[in-house]
């Protein structure tokens, strides 16, 4: 069975939010319609968001750690918010474990937003339905993107590689890699959800060097005394203009 | 949680339709069985039903107003397998088609016996259908808080305590709605169902009470370090994400002081329990027929300020994600 899910390195993440306009972009402009903002440019600025990236400070002055801690549906196992649905509008998509809301079903009777725990979902004032996070359903089940684009919008977008998508059910993906090797840990598993998003807690840094990289392809001052190369003849770079 | 108005009333009202309908019944029963003097069929069961309709009819017009499509409320009877709201959304309209069939049989005279149990036991027509109702009334009850109820992460609603006060002050504001229309009606009853109003009241007040109590003593079920997973006692939210409000921070938050919110607990405790069971004692005395009405006036202001704290009661733990309401 299969169960898609994110896996957020809390490590990396760098706070810079390119997933939440990422995917405010594409599913604002996706087949499921808009997500609708409230005076946008006013005082008291409201609107739908599936994914927000929150900051946390660890610890006390002057040994704290900025912690930035993005927050979406986690797209749980065993997901409280769907057996209270009275019009079964909320559903967990059996092929992939996607939790979804059907638009045209949902009466906006708020109530699986009571039962979430994790306060995942947020309901939609314009068109007056329960949104949440869909993990870019309709992206990642196109086959007519390329097999690499098949991809959440918040995945393709995070310029530090902080969001890792993968099937969790898969121990050789590299989601389920990085829960096993790098502490994977879930959101509140006191609860009994499961959530199938896992993040990745603050850890020691490990750079891998390999030799070549020490040294320098190209050297054109010759600060080092060894030319990695051998110079037969005049560069560019040894004309005096 | 945030207390919505739609909600207030449709809690409030149905449990006083569903009260005041198994007052009604209760009466007629004594009257089978002589322990209490017949009433007129029109005057009484048809009217009283009627009244209990109305109080229905309102509570489901109010709950309208919560729904973002109301026109699409059909679809909230398919998932009863799982769901309580769903299960409430069926069993309350099968309620009020009852208490109808009720008040229309009592109002075109159907109460010719139909049989006789034991040369004792008179059944008509509006007996049974009575006795269904009855059944049906007791699980509306149940359906209501156990939407409330079967939330396990909301700790202040999961409990048998919130299925107990859902059902004795629906009970208790119908019998006292039920003392109210005899009094208006001048009829002989206001003691009978004046009495059971206090019974109720004060069983409701045992079960409210100990329900604050039992919530007093949740504390720290859960913190922001088991809501982000970083273990260090040390934690400070920077930014929740956004400047402005979202739907986070306004849904699961009642945003009044915590004076206010005291204020309303007080203000239920003695409007729900104590004005109305002095003002009913008081119509013994007083031979008063305004008093058993102001009695279940004050009791249903009282009672919108008790669901209303019920809301504001409830701590979601997804606030531990929005520490400026948490």
């Amino acid at each position: 069975m299969t169960q898609l899910a994110l896996v957020i390195d809390l490590n990396v993440c760098v706070g810079c939010h390119a997933c939440v306009t990422s995917c405010k972009q594409w599913n604002t402009s996706g087949t499921a319609g808009p997500l609708p903002d409230q005076r946008p440019y006013d005082d008291d600025p409201s609107g739908v968001f599936f994914n927000r990236v929150q900051t946390y400070e660890v610890g006390c002055f002057p040994d704290t750690e900025t912690v930035h801690f993005p927050k979406s549906c986690l797209h749980c196992e065993d997901p409280p918010c769907v057996p209270v649905c009275p019009t079964g509008a909320s559903y967990k998509r059996e092929d992939n474990g996607v939790v979804l809301v059907d638009y045209d079903k949902c009466i906006g009777c708020k109530y699986c937003s009571w039962a979430c725990p994790y306060g995942a979902r947020e309901f939609d004032e314009n068109n007056k339905v329960m949104k949440k996070c869909t993990l870019c359903i309709d992206r990642i089940t196109d086959m007519s993107l390329p097999e690499e684009e098949r991809k959440p919008a918040c995945v393709m977008a995070c310029p530090t590689s902080a969001r890792i998508y993968g099937d969790v059910h898969d121990p050789e993906s590299a989601a389920s890699k990085a829960i096993r090797e790098e502490g994977g840990y879930q959101l509140q598993p006191e609860w009994g959800t499961k959530p199938a998003n896992h993040y990745l807690p603050r850890r020691k840094q490990q750079i891998h060097i390999s030799e070549e990289e020490l040294v320098r392809a190209d050297n054109p001052l010759r600060k080092e005394d060894e030319v990695p190369f051998d110079q037969q003849s005049e560069t560019l770079d040894d004309v005096a203009w | 949680m945030h207390p919505a108005f739609s909600v207030i009333f449709l809690t409030t009202l149905i449990g006083i339709g569903q009260g005041l309908f198994l007052a009604l019944y209760t009466g007629q029963v004594y009257s089978l069985a002589n322990l209490l003097p017949g009433q007129d069929s029109q005057g009484f069961y048809a009217l009283g039903g009627l009244v209990a309709l109305v109080f229905l009819v309102a509570g489901l017009f109010a709950s309208f107003f919560h729904l973002g499509h109301p026109e699409r409320a059909w679809r909230a009877a398919s998932q009863w397998r799982t769901s309580w709201l769903s299960r409430e959304v069926i069993v309350l309209p099968v309620f009020m088609l009852l208490v109808f069939l009720f008040a229309l049989v009592h109002y075109l005279g159907w109460t010719q016996p139909l049989f006789t149990v034991s040369d004792a036991l008179v059944v008509d027509l509006s007996l049974i259908i009575g006795f269904i109702a009855s059944i049906v009334a007791f699980a509306l009850y149940i359906c209501t808080a156990m939407i409330y109820a079967s939330l396990k992460f909301l700790k202040e609603w999961h409990s048998p305590l919130t299925v107990v006060n859902y059902t004795f002050l629906g009970l208790a504001s119908g019998f006292m709605l039920a003392a109210a229309f005899s009094a208006y009606k001048g009829i002989d009853l206001v003691a009978f169902f004046g009495t059971w109003a206090v019974i109720f009241t004060l069983t409701a007040a045992i079960g409210r009470v100990a329900s604050l109590m039992r919530n007093r003593q949740l504390r720290n079920q859960y913190d922001l370090s088991s809501a982000i997973g970083v273990r260090h006692p040390q934690l400070a939210q920077q930014t929740q994400g956004f400047l402005g409000g979202s739907f986070n921070t306004r849904e699961f938050f009642h945003h009044k002081s915590a004076g206010f919110v005291n204020n309303v607990r007080r203000l239920f405790l003695l409007l729900v329990f104590i004005v109305p069971v002095v003002l009913i004692a008081a119509s013994y005395f007083l031979q008063s027929e305004v008093l058993p009405m102001a009695a279940f006036a004050f009791q249903y202001l009282g009672l919108m300020a008790e669901r209303w704290y019920f809301f504001a009661e409830a701590k979601h733990p997804q606030n531990m994600y929005y520490q400026q309401i948490a």
